[in-house]
């Protein structure tokens, strides 16, 4: 089984350096690409069919074919990598930017030339020290090797990239509030009455992808589409980190064929359940996801598996709840993060959330009658796309929502026991 | 025109609109928050939600925001689906589960918009249970009072005073549902334009201070429509009386000139009306010199009998009277002893202003300002002298975003996708003046130079654009440089426009301003000019003609003879104490009609008190020729009357025509038309006092204006019988047509349902158009056809001197217009007085940091703290003009400066 | 006024960015790394030698979670208190540290060494539960090893 993403990963080893980086392949699709047009770059992305692995999934090349091209493009333009993770229960972007920090650095070469950006951003999650010191020692590097800066090994295009070490706010994972972040702002979303890929950071043309999306780029540059298409599973292409955490018995991220099964992910890859614990239910793509039970586990992880069963692919990590975890408390603290980290921009969402939150905790506490549940119900219902600005609340509520259903006597146990089953 | 379907009724709509905007205009009811028709669509609040249909067979919808969705051709919503409005009511639960719910004692209480919406959406019930969150307020000044737990995190309160009028010194902090609207710290609003956030809120955050002293519910506010009368733009506002005490200013929409906005001098400068040191009663000099009162009968009786059938009179009027005044006056005095009241510097600059507008400079509308598309400001520093244009201009610069803007298919109506695309892009404004102003920030590029070396680049400028010699004259490169940017600038743009103005007091700015509009206007560019005057009537005194005091202080010898009646003026502010002094022991006697207290009536045998704007109804024409009628809010109590009242009664005591046949405003305004052609049509710039709506007359109070006999029942149960008003279509009670009247005599905006300043969408056409019923205004100038010749007389360029500075006077927006430095709120942000110095100026001078220079300027000499203004001219320097404590200064002039002994 | 080091650190991100308004974030973490955290004195210098609204900066610091506007302790401690930590046993931990450093979240222990605080994710779930010291995470955090992560001072 081909690996392309994590083939130089080990783990609890340092990443290669840019000698054997190279050694195996590295920037070979740099140098490729440069013998190309940037309009077959973004056609060769696009017939492979990557799709975005932020969470949303929309199809890289379509993003990238409304940046305006040609010699009357405005510049400077912007490419921007998204790698803010801080959907909780997500860590694959972690383990690629610390784990092989050149592949990175290729990555933004490649696409940044598929756009013809003039400056790259890495938009990095301030907590992430160590890949911080990971990719500052590879884009050195890829510096002094002529990799980077004005006219890249020879050719006639340049970028500059630079990394900028987020200040924290979940917010600054959405794609436009990470434009305002960069800016120097407050990360509030933008109005999407506007394509970023038309008028972006400072109003340039932008675009902006997640860490694991563009390392996809080099491989399909190296490889071509038709092999991309070829490491999925069934309908779908390529291969996707994948990631288990909660009480299995060897939490831990992998790349596997995309639309390998929720159950391969967690009986094989994750050992399982730990001994005591059974499976009760998991979220399958992130804290964004809605649950998906016993029932759903034969469902291919790919983008259309799993909405065949009401949840999302997300971003792939899976969150386990087992039968000896409070359903009612993980909500609360799933809840507690997005009332948290709401921006505060639009009332259902900076309202809405702590309300959310508020009545959970009311459970928890066992103080919680009926109606709260009626009313978290209204909550569920009006917090979801298109009543609200962005992604977040909407994201916030498919685990609500399906909790509600999956769990009511969970609730209904806090109320009429006033207290949480699940402590003594 | 586009078709939009609402409920399945088809309307036709503007489709460069949004869904909310055109709703709005359509009179349907939609309840919003964060949207604002000036400040555009962000889709924050979430309170606008409809149902948007795919086509005819679509029954499902979805949900969008009205504000945020453009209403194109063939677009189909509901306003009254179920989904629709459980949204609505959702969004309203969700601002209320914060809200503390404290309307009782909230000053917002009545006419809040969030009262109105809640109300709207039918939210009755409470279901949060929690403890709801408290911040701290702020103390922000004399003007904005802050009361933060009452805020729905609407952001509208930081997009104006950040994005829209450029303020620094506010802003938005923390996030989640913990977010906090105010200053870094507790201090002083700076930003001049502060008092909108009263309006633009749409709860109980920011309110009027002032109101809070002297505290009043709408329902109980009689109001007129009125003319702001602290500058020469003619602002519209809306006034505010109960039990005799002007209770507040607030905006009153006009497409034309303040649209939804006023600056901090025209709302919070009223208070001077309700002023415990302003005359109120008629008194008279007695034989030991001592001011005495009198009954106004006896007054004028004796008046009459001492003026006896051929004193000649002689009168000084004011540009900050009415014309119904100023012309009572002419035609007691008669023309050839009709003095305007101003001095030969301000008499210069008038006649110039008149003269460029009569000849080759079309003037400016605010609008017009807001609408050009690169502006040169040359030497006013309009954020001080003309407010309410800064904040225009300020708007003018956004015309290449928006241009942008529409390249990228972004609807101008998407405020923060426009202000994010254009990423800092604006249109040119260049601004030349003598020192740094406060509108900066937001030009192209700056110059400074002295008043005549303005002058200079104006003329160098329109050397470029007309490609002449100008008479062989050299520019220094600087301004060459500089000249060639702006007129590239102008003669690039679609509606240039030149902004200049008298403060300067340099009459060779306005003639190199004119010139510069002319040859834009020769290139055939529809080129105009905006100027910025001083006071409320300056043009319309300009228009009526007559001598400057120069000429009657040239005239002194026939004064002994004479009556002196001086209208409205402190002639100490004119010409300075001195030669007022000299004027007044001259005269044989002297009438002062006035109602401010200043160093006249210490001087005048017979001291009438005068109505302010608020007591009685008038005519002022504005900065661009516009003739504005303010309407009387409440009957002054006490002596008080209209000063053409006191001229008509004097007129009738001498028997004099026509003035002893007035009775009414009307009929004053009739004779003016007759006798000056200029003002022609006058009596219909606003309704006359016959005009019947339904038969009836307008009410000042609105219907629930609680009753004249609950309020004193425990005194007296009888109804008192309000005053009648024959000045205007509008009655002094809640009895009275209460709908919309035509707009210059819209009492105040309310709907059904609509309590807050937002109800004015109501009396529109469309959302942020005209008023209903209001006409272009009855404008009284005109510029020639033909283009004249320009003017070419440049003056030479500025030479500084070894041992004098060259004062220019600084004007400032608190403290510069007399009125509004007697309302106690303005008298708060009134600068000490000072002296500001080129810092190598001050040192050559021997002035180090915190010494006190001495300076000479004309006969005047004074000590003053010095401030450094590294951004003078070298050789210039600026006093502070017409602040209370300052003396009169002749401004511009040569002086000297010291440092002060001490 | 900043430090010339705090200044040199600024500049040194100043050619990544298309205007100075951008360096606000980089600033304002820069000084935080200096100082400890953002005083209100910080902050005007920040302000002042950007050229930007004090309330700008100030707007912009109150947003982000990792910007102090209180002074902390020599070390923060952030709690992963997210939901796979929680399934993990976060609270456990937590309860631990408060009682080690006597104090609650958001406070400092009396000693100065230890300002306590929760953060969201940080996406290391597969080493639940996770905490940071300083600049350094740690992985698979239980009670028995908290004393010794603290005792070496992180
Ligand atoms: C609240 C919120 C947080 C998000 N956080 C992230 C994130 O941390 N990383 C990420 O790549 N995308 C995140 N996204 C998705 C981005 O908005 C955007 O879709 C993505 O970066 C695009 O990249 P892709 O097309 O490569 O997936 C987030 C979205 C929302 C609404
Ligand atoms: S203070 Fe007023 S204007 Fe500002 S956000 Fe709150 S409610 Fe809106
Ligand atoms: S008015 Fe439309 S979202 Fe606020």
């Amino acid at each position: 089984m081909e690996r392309p993403l994590t083939r130089n990963i080990r783990p609890d080893e340092p990443p290669l350096a840019l000698e054997a980086y190279r050694r195996v392949g590295g920037y070979e699709a740099v140098r490729k690409a440069l013998a190309q047009s940037p309009e077959a770059i973004t056609q060769a992305v696009k017939e492979a069919g990557l799709r975005g692995c932020g969470g949303a999934g929309f199809p890289t090349g379509v993003k990238w074919s409304a940046v305006p091209m040609g010699a009357d493009a405005p510049h400077p333009k912007y490419l921007v990598v998204n790698a803010d993770e801080m959907e909780p229960g997500s860590f694959k972007d972690r383990l690629l930017l610390e784990g092989d920090p050149h592949q990175m650095v290729e990555a933004v070469i490649v696409s940044g030339f598929a756009i013809q950006a003039d400056h790259a951003y890495i938009f990095l999650r301030g907590e992430y020290t160590l890949a911080r010191q990971r990719l500052g020692a590879a884009i050195r590097e890829a510096y002094a090797a002529g990799l980077l800066g004005p006219g890249i090994l020879g050719s006639g295009y340049g970028l500059e990239l630079h990394v900028h070490s987020s200040a924290g706010r979940y917010m600054c994972g959405e794609a436009s509030a990470l434009l305002n972040a960069l800016e120097g702002g407050r990360a509030i979303p933008r109005a999407k009455a506007v394509r970023t890929a038309v008028s972006g950071l400072w109003g340039k043309p932008t675009v902006v992808n997640n860490v694991e999306t563009l390392c996809n780029v080099p491989h399909i540059v190296n490889n071509g589409a038709a092999w991309y298409k070829s490491l999925g599973l069934g309908d779908a292409v390529g291969t996707k980190i994948y990631g288990a955490s909660g009480k299995v018995k060897r939490p831990g991220a992998w790349e596997l064929p995309l639309g390998t099964t929720l159950r391969a992910i967690i009986e094989e890859h994750a050992g399982g359940m730990r001994d005591g614990v059974a499976f009760r239910a998991c979220l399958p793509g992130g804290a964004s996801t809605a649950f998906v039970g016993e029932a759903g586990l034969d469902v291919a992880m790919d983008w259309h598996g799993v909405q065949s069963v009401g949840s999302r692919l997300g971003t792939g990590t899976v969150i386990v709840l087992d039968d000896q975890t409070c359903p009612v408390g993980m909500l609360l603290s799933l809840q507690r993060f997005f009332a948290q980290e709401s921006c505060g921009w639009c009332t259902p969402c900076w309202s809405g959330l702590h309300w959310v939150a508020s009545l959970l905790h009311r459970f928890e506490a066992g103080q919680a009658t009926e109606d709260d549940f009626d009313l978290l119900r209204t909550q569920a219902d009006h917090l979801t796309k298109g009543y609200t600005f962005c992604g977040l609340a909407p994201g916030a509520m498919e685990s609500l929502a399906s909790g509600l259903d999956l769990f009511r006597d969970d609730f209904m146990r806090h109320v009429s026991l006033r207290r949480c089953p699940w402590r003594a | 025109m586009a078709t939009l379907y609402v409920d399945g009724q088809a309307f036709s709509v503007d489709p460069t609109q949004n869904l909310l905007h055109e709703c709005l205009s359509l009179g349907l009811d939609l309840p919003y928050f964060c949207w604002h028709p000036a400040l555009g669509s962000v889709g924050a609040c979430r309170q606008c939600a409809v149902k948007l249909f795919r086509d005819e067979g679509d029954h499902q919808g979805v949900i969008v925001m009205a504000c945020m969705t453009p209403a194109d051709d063939g677009t189909r919503i509901s306003l009254v689906d179920e989904q629709a409005r459980d949204f609505r009511a959702r969004v309203i639960e969700w601002m209320m589960a914060h809200h503390p719910h404290d309307c009782p004692v909230c000053d917002e209480g009545g006419e809040c918009h969030l009262q109105d919406m809640t109300v709207m959406t039918g939210h009755v019930h409470r279901r949060y249970r929690f403890p709801k969150r408290t911040f701290d307020n702020q103390h922000l000044g004399p003007f904005v009072n802050h009361e933060m737990n009452r805020c729905i995190q609407c952001y509208r309160c930081v997009r104006f005073y950040n994005d829209y009028a450029g303020g620094t010194d506010f802003g938005v902090f923390g996030s989640r549902d913990h977010v906090y609207f105010g200053r870094a710290a507790d201090g002083v609003l700076e930003n001049e334009f502060s008092g909108n956030l009263v309006e633009v809120c749409p709860t109980g955050v920011f309110t009027d201070k002032t109101l809070k002293a002297h505290y009043t519910r709408k329902w109980d506010l009689q109001s007129a429509p009125s003319v702001c009368p602290h500058c020469g733009l003619g602002c519209h506002t809306t006034v505010a009386e109960h039990d005799g005490v002007l209770r507040r200013v607030q905006n009153r929409f006009s497409a034309d000139i303040n649209g939804y906005f006023l600056c901090d001098r025209g709302r919070y400068g009223y208070a001077f009306v309700n002023a415990p040191e302003r005359l109120r009663r008629t008194s008279l000099r007695n034989a030991a010199g001592r001011l005495n009162l009198a009954p106004a009968d006896a007054l004028l009786q004796e008046l009459c009998t001492r003026l006896g059938g051929n004193m000649p009179l002689i009168g000084i009027a004011s540009p900050r009277a009415s014309l119904e005044a100023n012309f009572a006056l002419r035609t007691l005095v008669k023309p050839e002893n009709f003095f305007l009241g101003w001095s030969a510097v301000e008499d210069a600059c008038a006649r110039t202003m008149l003269a460029v507008a009569r000849g080759i400079a079309p003037l400016a509308s605010l609008a017009e300002v807001e609408s050009s598309d690169a502006i040169l400001v040359l030497g006013e520093d309009i954020t001080q002298t003309a407010p309410r244009m800064a904040l225009a201009a300020r708007q003018a610069v956004r015309h290449a975003a928006f241009a942008k803007a529409k390249a990228l298919g972004i609807p101008v109506w998407q405020d923060l996708a426009v202000r994010q695309a254009a990423a800092g892009l604006k249109s040119p404004l260049f601004i030349a003046s003598v020192d740094a102003t406060r509108l900066d920030d937001a030009a192209t590029e700056c110059w400074r130079g002295a008043p005549d070396d303005m002058a200079r680049l104006g003329f160098a400028i329109g050397r470029r654009l007309s490609r002449e010699e100008a008479g062989g004259e050299t520019f220094p490169s600087a301004m060459e440089g500089f000249s060639q940017r702006v007129a590239r600038a102008l003669a690039g743009a679609a509606r240039p426009l030149v902004v200049t103005g008298s403060s300067l007091g340099c009459p060779a700015l306005l003639d190199a301003a004119a010139h510069l509009v002319g040859a834009l206007r020769t290139l055939g560019l529809p080129a105009k000019l905006a100027l910025g005057m001083p006071e409320r009537n300056t043009m319309g005194l300009a228009l009526m003609g007559g001598e400057s005091l120069h000429t009657l202080e040239q005239a002194t010898q026939k004064l002994p003879a004479c009556a002196l009646i001086v209208l409205e003026n402190d002639l100490s502010r004119r010409i300075g104490e001195a030669a007022a002094d000299r004027v007044f022991a001259q005269a044989g006697l002297t009438v002062l009609i006035d109602h401010k207290r200043h160093a006249g009536v210490e001087r005048a045998d017979y001291v009438l008190p005068a109505a302010t704007f608020a007591e009685e109804s008038g005519t002022t024409v504005n900065h661009e020729g516009r003739a504005q009628r303010f309407f009387q809010v409440f009957s002054p109590p006490d002596d008080i009357q209209a000063s053409w009242r006191w001229l008509r009664d004097i007129g009738r005591g001498l028997g004099r025509e026509p003035c002893d046949r007035w009775t009414a405003l009307d009929d004053v305004l009739h004779t003016l038309e007759e006798t000056l052609p200029v003002f022609h049509g006058l009596a219909q710039a606003a309704p006359e006092a016959t005009y019947r709506r339904h038969g009836l007359k307008l009410a000042r109070k609105p219907h629930r204006a609680s009753g004249r006999t609950a309020v004193h029942a425990h005194l007296d149960i009888h109804e008192h019988q309000p005053p009648t008003d024959c000045d205007s279509p509008l009655t002094f009670s809640m009895e009275g047509h209460q709908g919309s009247p035509p707009g210059p005599a819209i009492p105040v905006f309310w709907a059904p349902g609509w309590n807050s300043v937002q109800a004015l969408s109501h009396f529109q056409r469309e959302v942020g158009g005209t008023l209903c019923g209001e006409g272009p205004g009855l404008l009284l100038i005109a510029p020639a056809q033909q283009v004249p010749e320009f003017f070419q007389e440049i003056p030479p360029a500025f030479v500084p001197r070894d041992d004098a500075l060259y004062f220019v006077p600084a004007w400032h927006i608190f403290g510069s217009e007399e009125q509004s430095a007697g309302s106690p709120a303005v008298r708060e942000r009134i600068p000490a007085p000072y002296v500001a110095l080129r810092p190598e100026d001050a040192a050559r001078a021997g002035l180090a940091a915190g010494d006190t220079a001495a300076l000479e300027v004309g006969a005047v000499r004074l000590r003053l703290p010095w401030i450094a203004h590294p951004e003078l001219p070298q050789g210039v320097g600026s006093l502070p003009v017409g602040l209370p404590a300052m003396p009169w200064l002749m401004l511009p002039a040569w002086g000297a400066v010291a440092k002060a002994s001490r | 006024m900043l430090s010339e080091e705090e200044r040199r650190d600024i500049e040194r991100e100043a050619p990544n960015y298309a205007t100075r308004k951008a360096l606000c974030i980089d600033a304002l973490r820069i000084v935080q790394g200096h100082r400890g955290y953002v005083s209100d004195q910080a902050l005007q210098e920040v302000a002042d030698y950007l050229g930007l609204p004090l309330s700008h900066v100030e707007g912009v610091a109150t947003f982000y979670n990792l910007i102090f506007r209180h002074p902390v302790g020599a070390r923060v401690i952030l709690v992963c208190d997210s939901v796979s930590c929680w399934i993990m046993g976060c609270e456990r931990l937590l309860d631990r540290l408060r009682a080690h450093l006597e104090t609650d979240v958001g406070g400092t222990s009396p000693d100065g060494r230890y300002t306590l605080l929760t953060a969201p994710c940080l996406g290391a779930c597969d080493f639940a539960p996770v905490l940071m010291i300083g600049e350094t995470l740690h992985r698979d955090v239980t009670a028995e090893t908290l004393p010794d992560l603290l005792g070496k001072g992180g």
